[in-house]
């Protein structure tokens, strides 16, 4: 069961709570494998995608999520709303709180600023990704591909890669993939590592051909290209040779690896084109899970939470 | 004016008294014993410290230029409330007090509606840009107590090296905001676990330490006395204290929020807890409480920086950096260092005016008699929850609503007259 | 919370078989065979209830006919004011449904809004022939045009009294009771 009204982080949940919401998602993926691909569940709600930053996919997902839902949604970008003229977010949740929205996507560049708007208003938050801090419906939908191909998560080993030290999928997945059991490995360059991971249960590598031994999941992390113009690792050339997932290095992980990437990629950057296009993605595989997982949410927040097997 | 008050604690540094004993005052100056007649007022101080006034030499009055923050007046009675008599202000208004005419309105402006002694503090350089050498003569003719960029670094060494030269003619201290930009880079918070977790940009110790280790190195070089402001890291507590070993000029300062609190403070982003320097690390407290205990760090200050509630009520990234801390310094010092048995009450009373009013050259801090007679008096069991709607402060963004403190200024004294009573 | 108290035991273990065995017989006659016959469950006592009648089905007629599992709380029309969220479970019906005819199993038929969400449901699946539906017990208090096509046993109840069905697959025992608040 899901008893917040929320969803910021995957850090405040547990592990109970991450497996009722994947539960949750399993039934929405049923609906979206339909010819008729629409639920009247939602009628009569609301969703409002607030989107500080550019996401096409993510608010594309969450957009037909709320559709196949049958909610109404709305998207609110930078460009088009007040957020261009530097309303504060204080005023612009007071305004859509006023539109009657029942939920707010939020994607936004500062950490934190989901946990900020939750407390501003009465409808349920859902966290689209949030600076450097969490992501939580791309570790969810992670979470998901993982459990469908594996069954269980824990006891894998799962290997986050790339640039760690401003990824907040990597923070969500760490979180996501330890409270169920797997263990977590992060690799990339030291510049781009956070301190303190070893607190939150995770292992540290440098070099990736140590860390992918016995890999079960591969997690590819978008390396963005201005972190090398603010002189975050010497260049892009070098951080694919170093960090680069290409056929020689997938073979040092389990034959049955997933690999994995939140996308966009860059191709022949963090990951070679037959890698990508290989037996071992399941990149597209998560695009899907993204909406069903994302069903689950919307579905659960305009709820109380609390559930009942009550007839009626 | 006559005024008695009877059977309290008296703690005087300058002269290491800590006796009961009554402390007479006629005319706003500490005098001899007298007999009181019908006019003599008595205050009853049984249980009560008796201390030399407070000075809080790192205050941020906001005026003029940011009125919505606080004001000379709001400031000063917050300073009155805390416990203090006297604060030195930081010159980061708007304009910059960065030449004679912005020191003497303030000087003003403090005699006007000042409710404590305001001793200015003028800018290093002009604007604080860290470019070129303000008129730093002219201001300390006008009432400048010390030189300061506070709120900024001075980056450039040949520069800071420059204004320590000026300023050992001047006899006045510079006082040092050391942050290495380039190592802060647009941090937020404490390097480490908490801010990998909250995502949030980290300023690393070595960010002030490298400034420290540098400015010590300078303030050998020049004579010129150097104070460090809010020290927050156990590398700078031993590179101050490493220093004072050698003899070389250089005085400290520690803040109630850098001695009380880690960088745990700031999870669930609690835009009140985001401070410069930041909220460190467990063992920097330590380091911290060490270095206040052996007298490595010389004052506790406040760094009190208030903020309007809309300006804090802001994603974390875009909230400005500060808190207030005059209303909660003494009984935070109380609380967290004097029943905690890590200084005497002596050792903090010390910490708290004797060695402010030196450091800025200032004629106070003592109850000797012939001095002025700024007194606080503070009550050692008395306890209260701080509750920020209570500041007479204009700012409320403080970490520590909520929080029981035990040990308050009761009554705060200023040449004989009471600024404030509980 | 209401606590319930056990009334009645008003069918057994034995009287639940024959009622299953009857309606499988007019579920073969209404429609002259199986041909083009599809069973589904409504979660959760509707689904064992429409294996039961499939094994039944085939032992008469020797033909296995599909069965399919609903899960209606996506269509429930309480959801803006339940408060909560019921818990969401798999709807799974790997036929197709169209043209075929279909006949919904739950095991008590109330006020009929169950079986308005499912024939919605149903109808987001595919466009069937036609739809039946078959109900153990049907207890009255109808809020929508609804009736049963075949029925287990007629119970009259009041408001306040519940109807549970037991069934061995979920409950361990097959029973029905009447139970009321007290």
């Amino acid at each position: 069961m899901y008893k917040y009204k929320d969803l910021l982080e995957l850090k405040e949940l547990t592990a109970d709570e991450v497996n009722f919401l994947l539960d949750t998602a399993v039934p929405m993926k049923e609906v979206i494998s339909r010819p008729i691909k629409k639920v009247p569940t939602l009628r009569g709600r609301t969703v409002v995608n607030l989107f500080y930053e550019n996401s096409t996919r993510t608010r594309s997902s969450f957009e037909l999520a709320a559709k196949y839902l049958s909610a109404d949604c709305i998207n609110i970008s930078t460009s088009a709303s007040s957020v261009a003229k530097g309303e504060s977010l204080y005023d612009t949740a007071r305004t859509i709180q006023s539109l009657g929205a029942d939920v707010i996507v939020l994607r936004h560049p500062m950490s934190g600023a989901p946990n900020l708007l939750a407390k501003m208003v009465k409808a349920a938050v859902i966290n689209a990704g949030d600076g450097a801090h969490e992501h939580p419906t791309q570790a969810l939908l992670d979470l998901f591909t993982v459990r469908e191909h594996r069954g269980e998560i824990a006891g894998l080993n799962v290997v986050i890669v790339g640039d760690i030290l401003h990824s907040r999928v990597a923070r969500s997945n760490i979180w996501g993939f330890t409270k169920l059991g797997a263990k977590v490995r992060v690799c990339g360059p030291p510049t781009l590592m956070p301190p303190g991971l070893a607190q939150t249960g995770a292992q540290v590598f440098y070099r990736l051909e140590e860390a992918l031994v016995g890999a079960d999941v591969i997690i590819m992390l978008r390396i963005q290209k201005e972190r090398q113009q603010q002189g975050l690792f010497p260049g892009l050339r070098e951080y694919s040779r170093l960090y680069g997932l290409n056929r020689e290095r997938l073979a040092l992980a389990r034959p049955d690896v997933l690999v994995m990437h939140p996308g966009p990629l860059n191709r022949g950057l963090e990951i070679t084109h037959d890698i990508a296009d290989g037996p071992a993605a399941v990149i597209e595989e998560q695009v899907t899970n993204g909406v069903a997982v994302r069903m689950a949410l919307l579905y659960l927040l305009t709820g109380g939470g609390a559930h009942s097997e009550a007839d009626y | 004016m006559k005024l008695i008050i009877k059977g309290g604690r008296l703690l005087d540094p300058a002269s290491g008294r800590d006796e009961t004993t009554d402390v007479y005052v006629q005319d706003g100056i500490i005098c001899a014993r007298f007999e009181p007649d019908k006019s003599t007022e008595i205050v009853d101080a049984a249980g009560k410290i008796v201390a030399p006034g407070f000075i809080d030499m790192h205050v941020h009055l906001r005026e003029p230029g940011y009125e919505a923050k606080e004001t000379i007046a709001t400031g000063t009675a917050a300073a009155a409330r805390g416990g203090y008599t006297g604060v030195a202000c930081m010159p980061n208004t708007n304009p910059v007090a960065d030449n004679r005419f912005i020191i003497e309105f303030i000087c003003k402006r403090a005699a006007e509606e000042g409710r404590v002694n305001v001793y200015p503090i003028g800018a290093i350089t002009r604007g604080s840009r860290g470019e070129e050498l303000a008129e730093m003569g002219d201001m300390r003719d006008a009432g400048a107590v010390a030189f300061s960029d506070d709120g900024r670094p001075v980056s450039d060494a040949g520069l800071m090296r420059r204004a320590m030269q000026y300023c050992k003619m001047l006899d006045a201290p510079v006082i040092s905001h050391c942050e290495d930009q380039t190592l802060a880079a647009g941090g937020v918070m404490h390097e480490g676990y908490n801010s990998t977790i909250l995502g949030l940009k980290g300023i690393p110790a070595s960010a002030e330490e490298v400034m420290v280790a540098r400015d010590i190195i300078l303030a050998a070089e020049t004579g010129c006395p150097l104070h460090i402001a809010h020290i927050s890291t156990a590398g700078s507590v031993a590179l101050v204290r490493e220093a004072k070993k050698q003899g070389y000029p250089v005085t400290a300062e520690a803040t109630p929020q850098h001695f009380t609190l880690t960088d745990r403070a700031v999870t669930r982003y609690n835009t009140a807890a985001k401070v410069n320097p930041p909220l460190r690390g467990e063992k920097d407290v330590e380091a911290l409480r060490e270095g206040l205990a052996d007298g490595t760090i010389d004052v506790i200050a406040t760094d009190h920086a208030p903020h309007t509630f809309d300006e804090k009520n802001v994603e974390f990234d875009l909230a400005p950096f500060g808190l207030v801390g005059l209303e909660t310094a003494v009984g935070l010092v109380w609380t967290e260092l004097v029943h905690t048995g890590i200084l005497t009450p002596l050792q903090a009373v010390a910490k708290l005016s004797q060695h402010p009013a030196r450091i800025l050259g200032v004629d106070r801090g003592t109850l000797t008699e012939g001095s002025a007679a700024d007194i606080t008096i503070i009550d050692p069991v008395f306890t209260q929850t701080v509750d920020p709607e209570q500041f007479v402060g204009k700012g409320k963004n403080t970490p520590f609503a909520g929080r029981t403190l035990q040990g308050l200024p009761v009554i705060t004294i200023r040449s004989g007259l009471c600024i404030y009573a509980a | 919370m209401p606590v319930l108290r056990e009334k009645t035991r008003i069918i057994d273990k034995d009287g639940i078989r024959r009622a299953l065995t009857r309606i499988a017989h007019e579920i073969i006659e209404r429609n002259k065979g199986t041909d083009n016959l599809v069973l589904i469950g409504i979660r959760r006592r509707g689904v064992p209830l429409a294996r039961r009648l499939a094994e039944k089905i085939k032992e008469i007629e020797g033909s296995q006919v599909p069965v399919g599992v609903l899960d209606i709380t996506l269509y429930r029309d309480d959801l803006s004011t339940l408060g909560y969220q019921p818990v969401v479970r798999q709807t799974d019906v790997n036929f197709s449904i169209e043209g075929k005819k279909v006949v919904l199993v739950d095991d008590v038929l109330y006020t009929g809004r169950t079986i308005r969400a499912a024939m919605d449901a149903i109808m987001d699946l595919g466009r069937p022939r036609n739809i039946q539906l078959a109900a153990l017990i049907d207890r009255g208090h109808r809020e929508l045009p609804i009736r049963a096509d075949y029925v287990g046993k007629n119970v009259p109840t009041a408001r306040l009294e519940l109807v549970e069905v037991h069934l061995v697959e979920i409950d361990s025992v097959d029973e029905v009771l009447i139970m009321e608040k007290t």
